[in-house]
């Protein structure tokens, strides 16, 4: 909460609209260099003879974490602030529902898939 | 922390220490409403993560035909994924130029968001379009349904988000940087960038680790 910025019309509004054009734009153009670097790697590791092959599709999870991780902070402006505590505490929860959905449904299917006979016997028991 | 007493600061005692924002009790309509529409973000995310769950456990079920790695085109994942990134830098700009008050630069840079959008939106849907006339349409196997509502869905959201930025252009032109505008001009820039952390989720997921798989 810097004094001297221009003051706002509008009430209530956050850290970083207080903040001078300047730095705002430094802010979004850091991100956007951190993201077109995190993209670029993750487009060059794809058929990269530099990683072990089986490693690629953990390696590309971990760069897209990194990436949403930077535009939540420098586009979304999210922070550990108490002005944030209850914006990041609902994306906390929507994170543990698509946890759950994504994991549950892939877990559920691969054991369904396992128990599943094979389709010919399917078909014998059908007669 | 601090001992509760009654203060200017804290008229209730709750002893929370100063507020940062308002004057104490109920705060600005402009944090509620953000909190809003950021409560509907995190449900479209878990709506987008059912479209993520069931492609994913359909992207092995071809049916015979053409597999993730025989129809992605990663240069074309890439230009779009360069579209909706810029998109998102020059969204952050017309929110800057909109904190500021300058119409001008608020309406260019809105202007360059919508081509940058509509651009992601016309190379997607010839990409589709190029799918369905190799025959890998979504009624070809499982996987292909599944990866069309997951893309679909995606660039419905987009589209919708490009009529949004329409309708904002058109309302900072006719009534100006009001209270009740720059509430919806806030809005649509939470949408844009979710949009495009969706996307970093739909590139990797289906496009990249369905290339290299």
């Amino acid at each position: 909460m810097s004094d001297e910025a221009p003051a706002p019309a509008a009430p209530g509004v956050g850290v970083e609209e207080q903040s001078s054009v300047g730095v705002q734009v430094l802010g979004y153009t850091v991100g956007l260099a951190m993201a077109v670097i995190l993209t670029a790697v993750s487009f060059y590791i794809v058929h990269s003879p530099l990683i072990w092959t089986p490693g690629i599709p953990m390696g590309l999870v971990v760069l897209a974490i990194a990436q949403m991780g930077v535009h939540l902070i420098f586009f979304l402006h999210l922070s550990t602030g108490p002005d944030s505590a209850n914006t990041v505490l609902a994306l906390a929860f929507g994170l543990l529902i698509t946890f759950l959905v994504v994991a549950g449904s892939l877990f559920i299917m691969a054991n369904l898939n396992a128990n599943m006979p094979p389709m010919g016997q399917i078909m014998a028991m059908q007669r | 922390m601090s001992v509760a007493t009654a203060s200017p600061d804290d008229p209730h005692a709750v002893g929370h220490g100063p507020r940062t924002e308002a004057h104490g009790g109920v705060a600005s309509k402009r944090i509620i409403v953000g909190y809003g529409f950021w409560i509907f973000l995190v449900s479209d995310i878990i709506m987008f993560a059912a479209f993520f769950a069931t492609y994913a456990v359909l992207s092995g079920a071809t049916a015979g035909g053409p597999s993730g790695k025989d129809l992605f085109d990663l240069q074309t994942t890439a230009v779009e994924t360069g579209c909706l990134l810029l998109s998102s830098f020059t969204c952050g700009m017309a929110t800057i130029a909109a904190h500021v008050r300058r119409q001008g630069w608020f309406q260019a840079m809105m202007a360059a968001t919508f081509v940058l959008g509509a651009a992601f939106i016309a190379i997607e849907v010839h990409e589709l379009a190029g799918f369905v006339g190799r025959g890998a349409g979504p009624d070809r196997s499982a996987f292909l349904s599944a990866l069309f509502a997951l893309v679909g869905c995606h660039g419905v959201h987009v589209t919708a988000g490009l009529l949004w930025l329409l309708t904002m252009m058109a309302q900072v032109y006719a009534k100006d940087f009001r209270d009740d505008i720059m509430r919806r001009i806030l809005c649509w820039t939470l949408f844009w960038h979710a949009l495009d952390i969706i996307w970093v989720a739909l590139f990797t997921l289906v496009y990249l680790i369905g290339s290299a798989a």
